[in-house]
């Protein structure tokens, strides 16, 4: 995809691709964050729902929501600028804060 | 733990950290929040693991399944925080030009993971009549 050729055609181009490795990675994390919220979900329809347990379930689904969001915009500001500016730390804080809440709703769900 | 609180005020402060020193080139900070990502990947997974734990094992006693799971969501918490203050502490240094922190906290987690695996034998191993 992006031979020689390529590089020559567009030579403002950064040639460690960084700006799409850091997408990719963000899309990654989504995608393992996923994975939390269906197997919550899982728990849920599983063991037979009760209230706490739907209500747990449904704040990780949130948390996912947020994350994606997160990670949206992050993205957005990585493919709109040539050299993005380095990443907020609140949204850093606000990324792990949402892992951190998942966790919190495992721990409910498992207990 | 004094510059742990230190650190968790800048978290939230993105302006302060700005103050430091003179913007790195945008790539090392890319590659800086690659790094966080790939560690906040790792506290997603141990966090999935405890799910696994609870939803995969259910032949196992109580006490066990859920000792191991609230053991590997607890990593994940632990994982995820670690995340972003090395990932602060990173960004502050390459605005000052020092070198980057060091962290024994790749050989702490990796010592966590060998024992869950190691207590995971045991349990397949002795727990199932229980």
């Amino acid at each position: 995809m992006s031979g020689p050729a390529a590089r020559q055609r567009d030579p403002d181009r950064d040639p460690g691709l960084q700006p799409e490795r850091t997408r990719l990675a963000w899309r990654r994390t989504t995608l393992s964050g996923t994975v939390v919220a269906v197997l919550a979900v899982k728990t849920v329809l599983h063991g037979g729902a009760s209230a706490a347990g739907v209500v747990a379930c449904a704040a990780c689904c949130v948390l996912w929501l947020g994350f994606l969001s997160i990670a949206h915009r992050r993205i957005r500001a990585l493919a709109v600028a040539a050299s993005p500016a380095a990443f907020a730390p609140r949204h850093a804080a606000a990324a792990v804060l949402c892992t951190v809440a998942m966790a919190v709703c495992g721990a409910a769900l498992v207990l | 733990m004094i510059e742990f609180v230190r650190n968790v005020r800048l978290w939230f402060a993105p302006a302060e950290v700005r103050e430091d020193g003179e913007t790195p080139d945008y790539r090392f900070s890319l590659a800086n929040e690659r790094t966080f990502l790939a560690w906040l990947r790792t506290a997603l997974a141990l966090i999935g693991g405890g799910f696994a734990v609870d939803q995969f094992l259910p032949d196992l006693r109580w006490g066990w399944r859920v000792g191991l799971a609230l053991a590997l969501l607890a990593a994940g918490v632990l994982c995820s925080l670690r995340a972003v203050n090395h990932w602060v502490r990173c960004e502050r240094a390459m605005r000052r030009g020092e070198d980057l922190p060091v962290s024994r906290f790749p050989a702490l987690l990796s010592l966590v993971v060998a024992v869950v695996a190691v207590a995971m034998v045991v349990v397949v191993l002795v727990g199932w009549e229980g």
